[in-house]
């Protein structure tokens, strides 16, 4: 008899792990943004989204790893790295 | 293409790569020209590696790991088994390394562009067998240490020129990008991608890890890279070689070196005569 091979057990797009824990900085938006977008297409992580009413950009601190490329290419310096929370409880 | 048009869909989330890794950039912009009509063929490398930890998927389309010479081969028989189906509007991509390319994968991938099938083979280049500890590959550039080309006796073989070994099988479309120029590498991938054949792109990806410089400094590197005349941003088409772009300000190849440390080792003379080539070959 053959053994019964179990379908896939993972589905493409699984993230029950959020990679924001890696980060020991985070951006936070400190000046004038122009909505230029240049962080939001270089951020590896793909953790920056586009507030199009409010002409800025936002963070999503659960999925930034706090390389700080965005930081360190804003063409205005908008952008300030800043040191998060303690994390309590581990 | 304008940065107001590109799409929003992030198909690319939370992989275990190194932050400021533009090798995950690579995969996060490919996708987004892409879209979810695409699959994805990768080998043993880091990209595979940072995408498996089970039960993490951070691909939003389906993609398989291919045995580390095999990646052309794979790009054939799902291009031929799409076609057979009739769905050939699908993106078969191939998606490795350098040392996935230029090294072990290299007969393969010479055998499915003599094939004709349609595929997007993508060799992101971090200049070293990265995910391992740093080997040097054939696509290490002349100068730099890595963990079997150790200082003082560093890498003293060129980066071997995979755009002429794709050109000499009179591939379609051919190009070479930097993830520090978004626009240009993604206008290649949907160039590429409305090929009815085989192309091949090849993106430097700098490596914070690997070459010795801090993360956010990644984008920056590359645009050294271009500036310095380390890398060119060419197309290869109708038998023809193209650059894309012309940097505006020449940078000395110095200023390139200094920032990794993987090059820190390097002599005065050294730099001199490194300099003295790229200048020569322009
Ligand atoms: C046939 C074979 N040899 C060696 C390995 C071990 N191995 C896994 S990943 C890797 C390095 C891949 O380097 P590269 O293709 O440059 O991609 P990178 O890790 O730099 O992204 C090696 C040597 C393997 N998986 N299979
Ligand atoms: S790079 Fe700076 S100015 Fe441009 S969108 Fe981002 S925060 Fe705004
Ligand atoms: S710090 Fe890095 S990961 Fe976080 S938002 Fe900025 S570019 Fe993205
Ligand atoms: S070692 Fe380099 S290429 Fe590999 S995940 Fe880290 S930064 Fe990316």
């Amino acid at each position: 008899m053959r053994e019964k091979v179990p379908g896939p057990t993972s589905k493409a797009g699984s993230i029950p792990t959020k990679m924001g824990s890696w980060s020991t900085v985070k951006p936070v938006l400190k000046g004038r943004c122009t909505f230029c977008l240049f962080c939001w297409i270089f951020c590896p992580e793909g953790a920056i989204s586009q507030d199009e009413a409010n002409k800025v950009v936002l963070f999503n601190y659960e999925e930034c790893k706090g390389c700080g490329i965005c930081a360190h290419e804003c063409p205005t310096k908008a952008i300030k790295m800043a040191e998060p929370e303690p994390r309590g409880g581990e | 293409m304008k940065l107001r048009n590109v799409s929003k869909e992030e198909l690319y989330r939370c992989s275990y790569g190194c932050a400021g890794c533009a090798s995950v950039l690579a995969v996060r912009l490919t996708l987004k020209v892409l879209g979810r009509n695409s699959v994805f063929v990768v080998p043993a490398n880091c990209i595979s590696t940072v995408s498996c930890y089970y039960p993490q998927a951070p691909f939003f389309v389906p993609m398989t790991v291919m045995a580390f010479a095999a990646t052309g081969a794979a790009l054939c028989g799902i291009s031929a088994g799409f076609k057979r189906r009739g769905r050939e509007d699908i993106h078969v991509v191939g998606f490795s390394g350098d040392g996935g390319t230029a090294d072990i994968g290299i007969q393969s991938l010479s055998g499915a562009i003599d094939s004709g099938y349609k595929f997007i083979y993508i060799c992101y280049d971090n200049e070293a067998y990265m995910n391992t500890g740093i080997q040097r590959s054939g696509l290490t550039p002349y100068g730099a240490t890595t963990s079997t080309t150790p200082s003082p006796c560093f890498e003293n073989r060129p980066k071997k020129d995979m755009m002429r070994i794709v050109a000499a099988h009179d591939i379609p479309y051919a190009a070479t990008a930097c993830t520090s120029y978004p626009l240009d590498y993604m206008q290649k991938v949907e160039k590429a991608s409305k090929v009815n054949g085989p192309t091949y792109i090849h993106v430097l990806a700098p490596c914070p890890t690997g070459w010795g410089f801090p993360p956010e400094r990644t984008i920056e590197i590359g645009r050294m890279a271009v500036e310095s005349g380390m890398w060119q941003l060419m197309e290869f088409e109708g038998g023809e070689f193209r650059i894309t772009h012309t940097p505006r300000r020449r940078r000395p190849v110095a200023e390139y070196f200094e920032a990794q440390a993987r090059f820190r080792h390097l002599r005065l003379e050294e730099i001199e005569a490194i300099q003295r080539e790229i200048d020569a070959s322009r």
